[in-house]
């Protein structure tokens, strides 16, 4: 009985998660301007739209620049940090890995606000670089915490043995390290690229003519014959990260599995 | 005698020193120990030959090479870790294989190399094994075979069979003995168990607090520790207070208080002695007798071991019991007799 009501329980709970997600997909297909019940016929004339709309695709551009050199760079920011915590004892260790942290808890608009007056004092114009560096104080963070549990999750004794077996330090790293960090090392690009893909203030106050998606969606809400396009655009982003995460998933299994030379 | 030479090393992590002006010689084709409780610093001295922790002062030499700017990847060391340090995105032959890419072997030689030292510690046919599917034992051979293909000058062990149950730890005790023999690179073990020490090692450095006490083949360590801390790691011991009164000769004479004044062989005293040095004399309990007349006191406690008893025998005027081991019980009071030529006199240290 008591484990019927769970049960229950677990249903309405993943209902309320995903519903509202897929309400999305389901109104990008529908004939009508208006977002509303009943549904009136099927359509990919929104998904047309958005194949001709330059803009959007512009934007689109712009967010995939931003968030593919975000999660590179934050991810190696993370991983070099993260091996100097972990690997050695260093004085100041516990400080530095505060102030890493820190801009979490920063409100991002103060964060976006400062980083705009900032570029404006030592004369840098606004850009998608900008929007990077401002992307990266929020990213390392979040690479930082993924990659310390991983580097903590393997026997330091692993790197010293294979120096003890006559590798250098960065041969170490690339037949000992990547492999062994390499599922920590894809769900940082991945959390990094999601945070910066859809990161908004910061953008918003660093990007200058040059919009990212989040700021585009923002820009399309004021006219109200647009939304369904909208719609189309957030289901093809919903369709495109179920995709990445199964890759993902695909590639760290084969990181987990592989065995390199002999028999 | 100094293919491994040591030389004044001392190593601190900020605190008093782990590693305390240690010298230290080991010879080719050794199989050296170095035996102490856990802190003692040996893990550390170690660490140090293979390159993984730098002297603070001293020298560390291989071969006549000077290796304290040598990093551990570029010495002629391999190390088998307390860990095992498997590494587990690899298979058994490529974990063994390891240390070998900068050899640069075609295939079929580098195959030929790794398949004989799978032999040699017995793990035919495993090659293709994933190392998360390994015994402990087997896990204890990889280490032991990856380190050994390497051709080191010096294989370093790390307590390698602590990780192991009492039974296969005897069974590769033997194994690694015979592995040394076979291969004849210089072994230098690192352990808290005296028995594999004693068992394994041509030689055994007892290390205590950071230093070494005592450097000398098992069967001295056992029979003439130099000193009450190796008397009392190595086996067990009683001790009795005594003074030193006479050395004549090839005999000395102390009085021992309760056991009365004895005449002992000079040669069962440590060195260093002086006349009128008040000393400890000790003596193993296999050593202490039961007899007809000789020091009376009466069993407090025995256990049965098998083929020979341990007793707990008070006797008047000392508040600890003498252990004997014997293979008879005697019942009720007994005498002790304390043949003096087992009895060795150790410095009382100051």
């Amino acid at each position: 009985m008591k484990n019927k009501s769970l049960l229950l329980y677990a249903f309405a709970y993943l209902a309320f998660l995903y519903v509202p997600v897929l309400v999305l997909p389901v109104f990008s297909f529908n004939d009508s301007q208006f977002i509303a019940f009943p549904l009136s016929g099927f359509t990919t004339r929104w998904y047309g739209a958005l194949a001709g709309d330059s803009a959007m695709q512009h934007a689109l551009g712009n967010s995939l620049k931003v968030g593919i050199v975000t999660a590179l760079l934050s991810t190696m920011l993370g991983l070099a940090a993260a091996r100097a915590v972990t690997r050695y004892r260093l004085r100041g260790a516990g400080a530095a890995l505060g102030f890493i942290s820190l801009p979490l808890f920063i409100p991002d608009i103060v964060l976006g606000l400062s980083l705009l007056m900032l570029l404006g004092a030592v004369g840098l114009p606004l850009s998608l670089a900008a929007v990077v560096m401002g992307h990266l104080l929020v990213c390392v963070p979040f690479a930082l915490t993924v990659l310390i549990a991983r580097f903590e999750g393997f026997d330091k004794n692993l790197e010293e043995a294979s120096a003890d077996l006559g590798e250098d330090g960065w041969m170490t790293f690339w037949r000992i390290t990547a492999p062994l960090m390499l599922p920590g090392i894809i769900a940082s690009l991945l959390l990094t690229f999601i945070t910066s893909f859809d990161e908004f203030l910061v953008a918003f106050f660093l990007s200058g003519t040059e919009a990212t998606l989040p700021i585009y969606i923002w820009g399309q809400l004021r006219f109200p014959e647009r939304l369904p396009m909208v719609l189309a655009l957030g289901a093809v982003i919903l369709a495109m990260s179920v995709v990445l995460v199964i890759c993902a998933e695909y590639v760290r299994n084969l990181g987990v599995k592989n065995r390199v030379v002999g028999a | 005698m100094n293919f491994l030479k040591i030389s004044n090393v001392s190593k601190s992590f900020g605190g008093p020193p782990v590693v305390n002006d240690v010298s230290l010689e080991v010879s080719r084709g050794e199989f050296f120990a170095l035996l102490g409780p856990s802190g003692c610093g040996k893990t550390t001295l170690l660490r140090m030959i293979a390159g993984f922790e730098t002297p603070d002062s001293g020298t560390i030499a291989i071969d006549g090479e000077a290796m304290n700017n040598v990093p551990p990847h570029l010495r002629p060391t391999n190390m088998v870790f307390q860990s095992y340090a498997i590494f587990p995105h690899l298979n058994v032959f490529d974990n063994i294989a390891y240390g070998l890419r900068k050899l640069k072997l075609p295939e079929d030689a580098l195959r030929a190399k790794v398949e004989a030292m799978l032999a040699t510690v017995r793990l035919e046919g495993l090659g293709a094994r994933a190392a998360d599917q390994l015994s402990g034992g087997q896990r204890q051979r990889v280490a032991l075979a990856r380190a050994l293909v390497r051709e080191p000058k010096i294989l370093l062990l790390d307590e390698p069979l602590g990780a192991l149950d009492k039974r296969l730890r005897e069974a590769m005790q033997v194994e690694l003995r015979a592995i040394q023999r076979k291969v004849g690179i210089t072994f230098l073990l690192v352990t808290h168990d005296q028995e594999e020490a004693l068992s394994l090692s041509d030689r055994v450095a007892v290390m205590h607090q950071g230093r070494i006490l005592q450097v000398a083949d098992p069967r001295t360590l056992y029979e003439r520790p130099n000193c009450r801390e190796v008397a009392d790691f190595i086996g067990e011991m009683n001790f009795f207070h005594a003074t030193l009164r006479e050395i004549a000769g090839a005999s000395a004479t102390v009085n021992a208080g309760l056991l009365g004044v004895i005449t002992l062989p000079a040669i069962n005293l440590a060195p260093g002695i002086k006349l009128d040095d008040h000393i400890l004399l000790a003596i193993r309990p296999e050593h202490v007798r039961f007899a007809a007349s000789g020091v009376a006191g009466d069993i407090a406690a025995s256990t049965f071991l098998g083929e020979r008893s341990h007793f707990h025998v008070r006797i008047a005027g000392r508040s600890e019991p003498v252990f004997v081991s014997g293979n008879a019980l005697p019942i009720g009071a007994v005498h002790l007799d304390f043949p003096s030529e087992k009895l060795i006199g150790l410095p009382i240290a100051d």
